[in-house]
């Protein structure tokens, strides 16, 4: 897939990017899923010594096996490749504690998986407008209840039914940088049990 | 006027000299009382009465944001100046009544950072006197790495290496000491954020290096006042007032406007805040820019100058003020 043409929204909801090679002392690039393939676009234009100041964090969801090798024959300085962004947190959060001014962050895949590494990367320090991001694969989007606060990863319909509370909420484009998430609101609130046909909005 | 600061009535409470170019000033509110708040980086404009020209040179605070009970400015001697200075150095005296801006911080900390480096050359040293007091009130972390000609002309250095030990390092000229800015930048931990004050050279250098080294833009802050450049005299238009002015060489667009009682919009009167801005109906000559404000687009289009800092120089000049 290449690069998604989102809607015109409200000014809440996050903008993507096309990745760039920057000038740097050390490159992070985190992944998932398609993500790879931005990844790749990359080497076209590199300078022959970026992956020797490469760490590649790769989540590879249902891709599988696609895209691992690719990533591997760039031959990056570090590369992990693992099954979530859960199990890569400590990972990340850990890159970012030992990194020095200088890193450049690169951040390629779905919604969920930017919207917290770039939590992460706000929190070492790194002001959000000098984080790059570009949107690749599926929109299926990370959405926190507002009642429960629970959060539902990967909703591809709308309405959707919280996975922790059973409400059945709306997908607004509203979204919380603070929680890597978009607003889900209970849609049947006033009239109980009136809840419009689910649709899938998102792939 | 200044947009939206109050003037404050001030009394020199003491004239100190520091070396053989620095005098420090410290006002205090007129009739007693507690001076308005600041913080770390603010400077306020120093109104002079000399003779019959009014001067108004900012100058940065250097006193603890904490204290409120007086003010502190150092002045560099500038004898090639345009008199601000020399004004301060053999006019003011203890005791003097004098009008100052409320403070404005246009080189703020910016307090997401993680540390906070500073980089200060000669004179530019005197806002992050300021911002070190704030820090040390919130166990800020941050450096100072500080530049001067010779230690007799290291203003303040001796006090701030005794207050500050391990985070005050002085670098003088004469003994061939330079800042390592490249080693320097890079052993910095992510979410450092950079301050620089000094001439003009220093703060591109850092602009730079830093940007060769991957920082961002947003990490990297710098303050520079300008003094308003002299030339050749010109004549302006003002479509709103219907007056026909004549700016001096030695004086800049907005002193000029002043002198003709045209009440200008002012901030910094150093061509960093854009508060001025004002726009040209009619241009037969050319913008002689000088300000860190308009964008080199902007500039080009020639629509729009920034009157504290920058000039003139042609047929016929309309702006709409």
């Amino acid at each position: 897939m290449s690069k998604t043409e989102f809607p015109p929204s409200i000014k809440s909801r996050p903008v993507y990017g096309e990745l760039e090679v920057r000038p740097g002392k050390h490159h992070l690039m985190i992944a998932d899923a398609e993500g790879a393939e931005a990844i790749l676009g990359l080497a076209a234009s590199a300078p022959a010594d970026l992956w020797a100041k490469t760490h590649i964090i790769y989540i590879p969801k249902k891709t599988g096996e696609t895209f691992t090798g690719d990533l591997q024959a760039l031959n990056p300085a570090q590369m992990y490749v693992g099954p979530s962004y859960e199990a890569a947190k400590q990972r990340i959060e850990d890159t970012f504690a030992k990194s020095h001014m200088g890193l450049q962050v690169y951040l390629t895949g779905t919604e969920g998986l930017m919207g917290q590494a770039m939590a992460a990367a706000i929190a070492a320090g790194i002001p959000h407008t000098a984080i790059q991001t570009e949107h690749r694969g599926s929109t299926a989007r990370r959405m926190q209840c507002v009642h429960c606060k629970g959060i539902t990863e990967d909703v591809t319909t709308d309405p959707f039914v919280c996975s922790h509370c059973g409400l059945n909420l709306f997908v607004r484009d509203h979204y919380s940088r603070r929680l890597a998430a978009f607003q889900g609101v209970c849609i049947d609130a006033e009239d109980p049990g009136n809840v419009p046909p689910q649709v899938e909005v998102f792939k | 006027m200044s947009a939206g600061t109050a003037k404050l009535n001030v009394t020199v409470a003491e004239v100190k000299q520091i070396n053989e170019l620095v005098t420090r000033f410290k006002f205090v509110r007129t009739g007693g009382g507690d001076l308005p708040t600041f913080s770390g980086g603010a400077h306020t404009v120093v109104e002079m009465q000399d003779g019959d020209t009014t001067r108004l040179n900012p100058y940065s605070l250097m006193s603890d944001p904490a204290d409120r009970g007086a003010y502190m400015v150092s002045v560099r001697r500038d004898d090639e100046g345009r008199g601000g200075s020399l004004f301060m150095h053999n006019s003011v005296k203890e005791g003097m009544e004098m009008v100052i801006s409320n403070p404005v911080n246009l080189f703020s900390l910016d307090l997401r950072a993680k540390k906070h480096l500073m980089l200060a050359g000669g004179i530019g040293i005197t806002p992050f006197i300021a911002q070190m007091h704030q820090l040390s009130h919130t166990n800020g972390l941050f450096d100072l790495h500080y530049s001067v000609r010779t230690a007799s002309l290291g203003s303040y250095a001796d006090e701030l290496q005794a207050q500050y030990p391990n985070r005050v390092h002085i670098y003088h000229d004469d003994q061939d000491e330079r800042i390592n800015l490249e080693e320097l930048l890079d052993t910095q931990p992510l979410g450092t954020h950079i301050y620089v004050c000094g001439p003009k050279g220093m703060i591109d250098w850092v602009h730079k290096t830093a940007e060769e080294l991957g920082w961002p833009r947003e990490a990297v802050h710098s303050e520079e006042f300008l003094a308003p450049a002299s030339g050749q005299p010109f004549e302006v238009k003002l479509a709103q007032s219907n007056k026909v002015i004549q700016v001096g060489e030695h004086q800049s667009l907005l002193e000029a406007l002043e002198a003709n009682d045209v009440d200008a919009p002012y901030l910094c009167r150093g061509g960093a805040c854009g508060q001025c801005e004002t726009t040209v109906i009619e241009c037969d000559g050319k913008l002689v820019h000088y300000d860190h404000w308009l964008t080199d687009e902007q500039r080009e289009a020639g629509k729009l100058i920034m009157p504290c800092v920058s000039r003139f120089e042609g047929k016929t000049l309309v702006l709409d003020r």
